[in-house]
């Protein structure tokens, strides 16, 4: 009795998660085992549906494909400048917005304002910021002049100056999120901790570093390995700033070199797409799991 | 230490925008904590009782007023340079280090010449441990211990620093019934094996009454009462006392003052005379609050309708006793007997009355007798609901 009713919940629990299996298996594990299949067929044809051979003949050629090492580069260059700086900034903002009372919901709402706000809006707005036009060399240059330099040009100018452009937009874009984070965590730890630190007269550097950095360290950490995957996974960002032809701006990241290869100017390599998004797929792996091991390893000290 | 507060007043701005007029969290305190005590802070809760232990604390400066520990005034003293320990409700204790690490993080903080060696820490932390006996306990984090362990690490950590003066927060308030007995008796003993002077706040008056030297009942801000928990007990100052101290609680009764009687509804209880226990010297047992005295005592003996506070203990069953009640239902308690029972003239709805176990209760009756043991029966003025320093006495029978 109790058996053959355990065996109908069970039944019912599968048949709750039957849609989102089904949709998931359609849209997200079946093109994910497709993609990986691609990746080693060598030249395969979308309309004729057909392959010269099997081998790692699309992986050779990608990791050899100069335009992939410049996105490679790139993507790791944004990733390790924006991650750290932007959690940190994030953590500095959130930490004196906590400590403030006047106008602390206003600059909030301040601070969450790129959040809401379109990519490619925000990449306008920078436009206006850094770009040199027939009228004016942008806001920046602008300033710089004033301060007696002359005018870099940021857009399609050296590589570094584009790289600053990027780095400081990916900077500005996914920072409100973070602190949105950061100032729910910080405002979650309860004030006894504090007082009762205040009492024993530890220093507000102490307090910070031993009592709220560990109570807040899950969520940083939350926030540290989203912000590797997401930087990985840059992309519309790229575009906003640099238009879509990227390989000839050298400002290419992985996500845009596989979006070039199915539907770019080259159009229509899917076998080599297929093995850029795995190689994708294995960073991204490899980086989370070093993520997960190192926080894994501080909880338990 | 000797722990002195003068005149002490906290008052807060007010959070409503349309009312501008600031909140009174204390007013007025003034009181000598002497030194060795341990002395409860006993009110309701929004009292201020919290307000004036963390402006003892340090953590909220006094609008008005001065505070001295012994000698030094330490009123305008940050937390850290007033020698106190500080426990809280919820222990605070920090919940990524070990018990060990928790205890040594005030000895962390000192700096230049005061700072200890290792070895010197580790004695320090070691002797706090084994004072509130949790030395087997050391390397665990407080999520692994159990409520009554997590309060003694933050006694510990609140005493490794050797302070002038420990501070309790509602230190019982989150643990089981059981359990609050058992570390009640050990905040006593900590308490009396270091010596220390200690306050600690609490909204239970059981707590209060049966650990601590001395109390101090207060309410809306205002102390009320201070004194030995007994002598509180004996002779409240006021009805808000009288209510707030004993469980189970005062029975309070509309009474009236006639010709030299008292009367609870129409019967005649007790007799009445004059302001008599002014001077204590009569009869001590029937007033005997320091406080009380000053307040009380002037009154002339008149006609008059009064608050009548009848303690549950004073009632004594006697056939031919003065005052009448409905018997509603007898609850046999194993030490002793309650018996419920109605009365028109009574504030609550239900009268209870406890009695001892000899005593047999003629449960056909519908009404049950009692006589009222005059030192256990307090006046109170209708309007301030002060005490009245009359004397009363079992009138005779007629």
């Amino acid at each position: 009795m109790n058996m053959a009713k355990g065996r109908f919940d069970n039944l019912k629990g599968w048949l709750y998660l039957l849609p989102a299996i089904l949709f998931l298996g359609a849209f997200l594990v079946y093109p994910l085992i497709d993609v990986f299949i691609y990746s080693f067929e060598e030249g395969y044809n979308f309309t004729s549906q057909t392959y010269y051979g099997v081998g790692l003949y699309n992986y050779s050629y990608v990791l050899h494909d100069p335009y992939f090492l410049q996105a490679v580069k790139n993507t790791f260059i944004l990733v390790i400048i924006t991650v750290p700086l932007s959690t940190g900034l994030a953590l500095l903002i959130s930490v004196a917005l906590h400590s403030i009372t006047r106008f602390r919901n206003l600059l909030q709402t301040i601070y969450f304002l790129p959040y809401v706000t379109n990519t490619l809006a925000v990449g306008l707005v920078f436009m206006i910021l850094f770009k040199k036009t027939a009228y004016s060399d942008g806001m920046i240059n602008l300033l710089i002049n004033f301060f007696g330099g002359s005018s870099i040009d940021f857009i399609d100018g050296p590589y570094w100056a584009k790289m600053l452009v990027l780095c400081i937009y990916t900077i500005w874009v996914v920072m409100p999120f973070k602190i949105l984070i950061l100032t729910g965590a910080l405002a979650s730890v309860n004030e006894d901790y504090y007082k009762a630190a205040r009492v024993d007269g530890t220093s507000k550097f102490r307090i910070f570093r031993k009592i709220t950095l560990p109570m807040i360290s899950p969520m940083i950490f939350y926030l540290v390995i989203t912000g590797f995957i997401g930087a990985f996974k840059a992309y519309s960002d790229v575009v906003a700033l640099f238009g879509t032809d990227l390989n000839a701006a050298e400002m290419n990241t992985i996500v845009g070199y596989v979006y070039d290869m199915l539907y770019g100017d080259s159009g229509g390599y899917p076998s080599y797409a297929s093995a850029a998004a795995i190689i994708l797929f294995v960073i991204i792996l490899t980086i989370t799991c070093i993520n997960l091991l190192v926080s894994g390893r501080r909880a338990q000290r | 230490m000797e722990i002195v507060l003068q005149n002490l007043t906290m008052r807060f701005p007010s959070r409503d925008r349309k009312n501008k007029e600031e909140v009174v969290a204390v007013n007025d305190f003034t009181f000598t904590v002497p030194d060795g005590e341990l002395i409860a802070l006993l009110g309701p809760s929004g009292c201020g009782k919290s307000t004036t232990l963390n402006m003892i604390s340090g953590l909220l400066k006094p609008t008005e007023g001065k505070i001295f520990f012994g000698k030094d005034e330490v009123t305008n003293l940050a937390p850290e340079h007033r020698g106190i320990g500080l426990v809280f409700q919820n222990y605070a204790l920090y919940p990524h280090l070990t018990v060990r690490q928790n205890i040594q993080f005030p000895l962390e903080n000192r700096k230049g010449k005061e700072k200890l060696s290792k070895e010197q820490m580790r004695k320090m932390v070691d002797e706090a441990a084994h004072l509130v006996q949790i030395d087997s306990l050391m390397d665990r984090r407080p999520a692994e211990l159990s409520g009554g362990q997590q309060q003694r690490v933050a006694i510990a950590r609140a005493l490794v620093k050797q302070p002038r003066v420990l501070l309790l927060d509602e230190p019982l308030s989150n643990l089981d019934a059981r359990l609050r007995l058992q570390t009640r008796d050990e905040i006593r003993r900590i308490q009396r094996e270091t010596g220390i002077t200690t306050i600690f706040v609490t909204h239970d008056q059981d707590e209060a009454m049966s650990i601590s030297d001395r109390i101090v009942v207060m309410n809306e801000g205002v102390v009320q009462q201070t004194g030995k928990p007994q002598e509180v007990y004996d002779s409240p100052v006021n009805l808000f006392v009288a209510k707030f101290l004993g469980t189970p609680p005062i029975n309070v009764f509309e009474g009236r003052l006639r010709d030299g009687w008292l009367y609870i509804g129409e019967d005649k209880v007790l007799k009445v005379s004059g302001a008599a226990a002014a001077g204590g010297s009569e009869d001590p047992k029937a007033f005997s609050g320091v406080a009380a005295h000053e307040k009380a005592g002037q009154g002339v003996l008149s006609d008059q309708d009064v608050w009548v506070g009848v303690r549950p203990e004073s009632f004594l069953l006697r056939e031919e006793g003065p005052f009448v009640c409905d018997l509603n239902r007898v609850e046999v308690m194993g030490r002793d007997i309650s018996v419920l029972s109605r009365n028109r003239a009574s504030v609550n709805p239900t009268v209870r009355s406890i009695i001892s176990t000899e005593s047999r209760v003629d449960t056909s009756s519908p009404t049950v007798r009692f006589a009222l043991r005059p030192e256990k029966v307090f006046l109170f003025d209708k309007k301030t609901e002060e005490r009245i320093g009359f004397t009363l006495q079992q009138g005779e029978q007629r």
